[in-house]
């Protein structure tokens, strides 16, 4: 059993900036969001049809994989498979390379976050830019992201004003920490990106199989600037993103953006379909990614997961990802999806985030899919490993509950060896593994009359 | 009337026979009998949220076998509830969990009172625990219950639906950020001043308990307490 995330999570509770940024930031969504999706009276049928059409797309993912490959190939679209991360890096360099390019520019895509595009791309002598605001400064910091939408979300604006100042050449000298004065700073700098670039990559929020298009929802026009302006366009997406027909589009553009940022739209949408003459990239690429999805697929349970829209919902509720932020979860995806997407795409690793969550549920009620979250959890905690001490403490403790004269037995020796402390009421210090509890709780002390004494007596 | 089975649930039988005892007095005032089966232990779900699937399956047979006579089986604890409710047709096959309910689903919905004749005075602010709200979709019947106790003065608790960080094993596991989580819950418990700390769930109460034992703050109750409570 890894011990990672306890670990990591401790030094992050060790770090009162990060948790005051993350408190405020996530509390600020979290408001935006109830906010708005209290706005329609339909939110909970919206989300049940949402989440039957991934139902449906995880029964018919071969068909609609197909029909997108041949909806998106009709309209001009070259489409390549790839089994892992490896391989979708290995297509998106050498068509970077085929197209004369050194260098790229991102529309900001969870997908090449975890197939770690930018840092293969390094390896090969090539360039990716970040374009997205928050992504740029996480990749100008050498960081990495902690949060699926806001990935520079563990820094406050006064943090962010010195990484531009530090490692961005052409930040004014007179910066402020002013959110306007950064955003220009950044559009400055990124402006020259775009009018140089010959290759884009992105990533999709939606594929249609119905027409083969691709469908990229942000909002700082970034995107729409990496998906209009360079010759090539290289889109990376998960098997899992497909929808059926374009009609269902009217589901999730409602669900994703109130969900995500709290806005009833978000400011720019794109989509497209293949290649059109005169207009946009002249050569669109499309690699179809599995890495890890199809053997996640096979899972009855755990599949639920590969619904997930990427909103970040149940990050911005999770009462555990608020007080430890995202990296204390060692994966791209941190927060409850992350818990429970991690350990499925990668199997052997992580095998302690499904134990990085109270179950509170909290996660499940935003969800707009309707993962429910708690029961994949409680499902990779009983499929996953256990160590061998806890294994014989709780078999034996299955042993004695599983007997009522030996239950009735322990009861008794309880409220026997608990009488010094009685007076009291509470026990302040237990040996280990007791101690995990009394760091920072006192215990009651069994009462010296059970209710199985009371309940002899009521009843005569 | 048939006779109620009672559930009391294995921290109660442990730790607070008081809680057991008020639901007892709280359903003989409205004319029910209970019944209290001696050879329940517990539902298993410490096992099942632990991981341990085999284990819970079969403390989850025994509970079925110990209840199987009874048409309703009523427990103070949302969270024990749920677990039946949620996780016995994966463990058993069984819809047994049809017949469970919390206390304040039985008293609301099976037995359509909500004021139950008790009287309690003073200030008492409510958690709403999150498996008793969320998994078992309980809402606010606690809290309406509460509302028709004559003397009770109810107060908001700040940021109510934030998990206390108790979550079983959780509170061992991952300790330090459990604490995190309780350490806010007893702030905000503190801040409204009040004398109780009411709850459906013993056991994140025990949680929640054991941190204002340190702290300070409102004393923890179970909210059938109060609902037995009658000066
Ligand atoms: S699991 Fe649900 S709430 Fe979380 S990011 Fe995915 S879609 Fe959003």
């Amino acid at each position: 059993m890894s011990t990672a995330f306890p670990k990591a999570a401790k030094v992050a509770l060790g770090m009162p900036q990060l948790r005051s940024n993350l408190a405020h930031a996530t509390g600020t969504i979290r408001g935006k969001r109830a906010a708005v999706a209290a706005e329609l009276d339909d939110w909970e049928q919206l989300r049940d049809a949402a989440s039957a059409v991934k139902a449906d797309v995880q029964r018919h993912l071969p068909e609609l994989l197909e029909t997108f490959e041949r909806n998106a190939i009709e309209a001009g679209a070259k489409v390549h498979w790839a089994r892992d991360g490896a391989e979708a890096n290995r297509i998106a360099a050498r068509i970077t390379r085929e197209a004369g390019a050194d260098e790229v520019v991102k529309v900001k895509s969870m997908a090449t976050q975890e197939i770690e595009l930018n840092e293969h791309f390094e390896a090969e002598g090539l360039a990716a830019w970040e374009t997205d605001l928050a992504e740029l400064i996480v990749q100008l910091a050498e960081d990495r992201p902690s949060h699926i939408l806001v990935p520079a979300i563990h820094y406050n604006r006064t943090e962010i004003r010195d990484i531009f100042k530090g490692r961005m050449k052409d930040a004014p000298a007179d910066l402020t920490d002013d959110p306007a004065a950064l955003a220009e700073a950044a559009r400055r700098h990124l402006r020259r990106r775009f009018l140089s670039a010959k290759v884009a990559v992105s990533g999709a929020n939606f594929a249609i199989a119905e027409t083969g298009s691709l469908v990229v929802v942000e909002s700082e026009g970034n995107g729409r600037m990496c998906l209009t302006m360079p010759e090539t366009l290289i889109s990376i997406v998960g098997v899992e993103k497909l929808l059926p027909s374009f009609d269902d589009l009217e589901v999730f553009m409602q669900l994703l953006p109130r969900s995500s940022t709290g806005e009833r739209m978000n400011p720019y949408s794109s989509i497209w379909t293949g290649r059109a003459e005169g207009d946009g990239p002249k050569d669109v690429h499309i690699i179809l990614l599995d890495n890890g999805r199809t053997d996640v697929l096979a899972d009855e349970v755990g599949r639920q997961a590969l619904s997930c829209i990427r909103c970040s919902a149940c990050l911005n509720v999770c009462p555990v990802y608020e007080r430890t932020g995202g990296h204390a979860y060692g994966h791209v995806y941190p927060g409850p999806i992350g818990a429970i997407l991690a350990p499925q795409l990668e199997p052997g690793r992580h095998d302690d985030l499904p134990y990085a969550s109270s179950l509170c549920g909290a996660c499940y009620e935003v969800c707009p899919v309707k993962i429910n979250i708690p029961e994949v959890l409680v499902h990779l905690r009983q499929t996953g490993p256990h160590g061998a001490g806890e294994k014989a403490a709780m078999g034996a403790a299955q042993a004695v509950m599983a007997r009522p004269g030996l239950w009735r037995a322990a009861l008794r020796a309880a409220r026997f060896f608990s009488r010094p402390w009685r007076r009291r009421g509470y026990v302040r210090r237990l040996p280990f593994p007791g101690s995990k509890w009394t760091v920072s709780r006192d215990l009651g002390v069994p009462p010296k009359e059970s209710f199985r004494d009371w309940w002899k007596e009521h009843e005569r | 009337m048939s006779r109620i089975g009672l559930f009391i649930t294995c921290v109660n039988d442990a730790l607070y026979p008081q809680t057991p005892k008020a639901v007892v007095t709280v359903l003989e005032r409205l004319g029910y009998e209970v019944d209290f089966p001696t050879a329940q232990t517990c539902c298993g779900q410490m096992h099942a949220n632990s991981g341990y699937r085999d284990d819970a399956a079969k403390l989850a047979r025994s509970f079925e076998e110990v209840f199987g006579g009874y048409e309703a089986v009523v427990t103070p604890s949302g969270s024990c509830a749920a677990m039946v409710r949620d996780q016995y047709p994966d463990l058993t096959g069984s819809d047994f969990g049809a017949r469970v309910l919390e206390l304040s689903e039985f008293l609301l919905d099976h037995a359509g009172v909500d004021d139950v004749g008790a009287r309690f005075e003073h200030t008492v602010t409510y958690h709403p625990t999150c498996h008793g709200t969320r998994a078992l979709g309980l809402g606010d019947k606690p809290l309406r219950l509460l509302r028709n106790v004559a003397g009770i003065e109810l107060v908001d608790l700040p940021e109510a639906d934030q998990c206390c960080g108790f979550g079983g094993t959780f509170a061992l596991k991952n300790s330090e950020v459990s604490t995190a989580m309780l350490e806010d819950k007893c702030r905000h418990a503190d801040r409204t001043g009040a004398e109780y700390l009411a709850a459906a769930d013993n056991s994140c109460l025990t949680h929640i308990g054991g941190g204002i034992s340190r702290s300070g703050g409102p004393r923890p109750i179970h909210y059938a307490e109060i609902l037995a409570a009658t000066a």
